[in-house]
């Protein structure tokens, strides 16, 4: 796919929604440079609202999280560790000699259209839907706005966009641009990637690719470079997954993240049990007493 | 303070105490202090839901258990019990969805609620106990007023007897549900203060929701021995779950629930509802009894949201949860 050009999948039509093949993101901080086009383009194409004009000076990043109005956010981190074969110097504050490692990361969070999906579980008028190519879609006219899927998240991707924000009060999040995608267009941030460190394309492709990765990376020094998809949790892995260096907390994500649906049984068992206790305990004080 | 004078301040803060708090202020290798996970910004999302929420939880459970109290009435011959508990169930049930409507983001849609039948949903279950729940109420309650009053005479009559009787069972067991399903509600989401405790959540919500409607109706003059057994076995339900909430500590992960504000409320609204009322009915002060227990689950509702907001906010909460 590198070095593919126009060929690359992130460039060419393709027919996956018609022929029902599932796709998805692999997303590789490792050639990543930061440039922020992924939000811009995906703002541009999907008409999201500005998140707020705040300076974070969190690094360079000042988008922050995901949410209503960000689908793309690409995150700046900072770390005191060696990054690959990195030649490291003492050059930098408080550290006048010996070695001082530092590494700048950068990666393209997105939607992860979890294989099983806390938000489409919970969604009570239906309103999120699972499409052709395996990805989680969001239907604005048919969602009312009732909240549920914002706690069902186990990534915190979709909110509610608040008012006074056009289509104000339904929730949101990144449609794996599916109105390109019918068109037979991929993504609008894989569209635009200049250096392909988002790939879009066949789930199965792309599973092999990142494996793939991770092996060179490894062979060229970066130790602790591993894939991001959490297959053995009850999400049963993910449609955009992630290359990511060292462990998912520093990137904001869950090491171990549980579809909430698991907590159902056990729950509904409480609730059982008490309902039939106090309606036993009603008839007997009525009675007994 | 989207500003240069904001770096300024930094420099002043870095240079002079070498050490520097505040927001956006979290870089590498430098004497400042890092947060958690990425920049200390939420895993998760915190629920975005407002004062409807809590005020429905605490209406809902009150509503739903007066249907199971009436129905209880019915079967042993306390009628006017019946008639008031049945008057509460259906104000509940009205201003039950208002208060949904009201939180919904786009309330014009409310309709769509009902579009889809989907047990794996809790919210969706919840939408339709809700609808149940009013059409056996409302219905129950004016046939039970004509039956009462002898609106109609004869076969009409009887007839308007039997139907109050099987809406009232439907209102039975449709209001318990109502009262409990949303503890699964809360419990079965990604918030770690909540799922921790999702056996707990369920029993609290409906053992409120029962004191609480055995403790209005005797507040509305109904001071009957079994109304306050049940207002005992409520207390005394509730105390057991606040020895249960203070062991099953979970550390970082639950900690919303015993630090900050949230705390506060979680342990007020743990004593008004389980020692509180348990002592006072003991001693047979009645009336301050359920004025303490309404109070209780009413804070306690706003304690069980608040702690959410404050768990769906902390990534330290999320990872603790999860390793």
């Amino acid at each position: 796919m590198i070095g593919e050009g126009t060929h690359s999948t992130n460039q060419r039509r393709n027919t996956y929604v018609r022929d029902n093949v599932e796709v998805g993101f692999f997303t590789d901080p490792t050639v990543c440079i930061g440039c922020k086009a992924c939000e811009v383009a995906c703002k541009e194409w999907n008409h999201v609202p500005d998140d707020g004009f705040v300076w974070s000076g969190n690094s360079y990043d000042n988008t922050g999280h995901l949410g209503a109005s960000t689908w793309r956010h690409v995150m700046f981190v900072e770390q005191d560790r060696q990054k690959g074969g990195q030649i490291v110097g003492s050059h930098s504050l408080g550290n006048m000699n010996g070695e001082d490692p530092f590494r700048w990361i950068f990666l393209s969070d997105v939607c992860k259209h979890c294989e099983e999906a806390g938000c489409l579980e919970a969604c009570p008028t239906g309103a999120i839907v699972r499409t052709e190519v395996g990805s989680v879609l969001v239907q604005n006219d048919v969602c009312n706005g009732c909240g549920y899927c914002v706690v069902s998240c186990p990534f915190g991707v979709i909110d509610r966009r608040p008012q006074p924000l056009p289509d104000a009060g339904g929730a949101f999040k990144c449609t794996f641009c599916y109105d390109r995608q019918k068109s037979g267009l991929p993504p609008a941030c894989a569209k635009v990637c200049p250096t392909e460190s988002i790939v879009f394309g066949r789930l199965d492709d792309l599973r092999a690719r990142a494996t793939q990765r991770v092996h060179q990376l490894r062979g060229h020094g970066y130790a602790d470079a591993q894939l991001y998809d959490p297959t053995e949790t009850s999400v049963r892995g993910t449609h955009a997954f992630f290359l990511i260096l060292g462990e998912p907390e520093a990137y904001g994500l869950p090491p171990k993240p549980q579809i909430p649906t698991v907590h159902l049984k056990a729950a509904w068992i409480a609730a059982f049990a008490t309902a039939i206790g106090a309606i036993v305990a009603t008839l007997c004080a009525f009675a007994f007493v | 303070m989207p500003n240069e004078s904001r770096i300024d301040q930094l420099r002043e803060d870095a240079w002079t105490k070498g050490v520097v708090t505040g927001r956006g202020t979290d870089v590498a290798s430098s004497p400042i202090p890092r947060r958690s996970g990425y920049y200390g910004q939420p895993v998760v999302r915190p629920p975005v839901w407002t004062w409807e929420i809590p005020v429905y939880l605490f209406v809902g459970g009150l509503g739903g258990m007066s249907g199971v109290i009436a129905f209880g009435a019915l079967l042993f011959h306390h009628f006017d019990v019946v008639r008031t508990a049945m008057w509460v169930a259906a104000i509940a049930s009205v201003i039950s969805p208002v208060l949904l409507i009201l939180d919904l983001g786009r309330p014009r849609l409310f309709l769509n609620m009902l579009r889809v039948f989907k047990p794996q949903s809790a919210m969706s279950m919840g939408a339709w106990i809700l609808a149940a729940f009013g059409m056996c109420v409302v219905p129950g309650l004016i046939a039970l007023e004509f039956h009462t009053f002898y609106v109609f005479a004869g076969a009409v009559d009887q007839i308007l007897g039997v139907a109050a009787g099987i809406l009232m069972f439907g209102s039975a067991i449709f209001g318990m549900l109502l009262a409990t399903y949303t503890g699964v509600l809360i419990g079965a989401t990604a918030i770690p203060a909540w799922f921790l405790h999702h056996r707990l959540l369920p029993i609290h919500f409906g053992t409120a929701g029962l004191g609480s409607a055995a403790a209005l109706l005797e507040l509305l003059g109904h001071r009957i021995a079994p109304l306050n057994a049940i207002g005992l076995f409520a207390a005394a339900v509730e105390t057991i779950l606040l020895i249960w909430l203070s062991l099953d500590r979970h550390g970082a992960a639950d900690r919303a629930i015993h630090q900050h504000r949230s705390g506060w409320l979680i342990r007020i609204g743990e004593v008004l509802t389980g020692p509180g009322p348990l002592v006072l009915r003991l001693f047979g002060v009645i009336p301050l009894a359920a004025i303490s227990f309404l109070l209780g689950a009413l804070v306690s509702r706003f304690g069980w949201i608040a702690v959410g907001k404050i768990s769906g906010r902390d990534p330290e909460s999320v990872f603790a949860s999860q390793r």
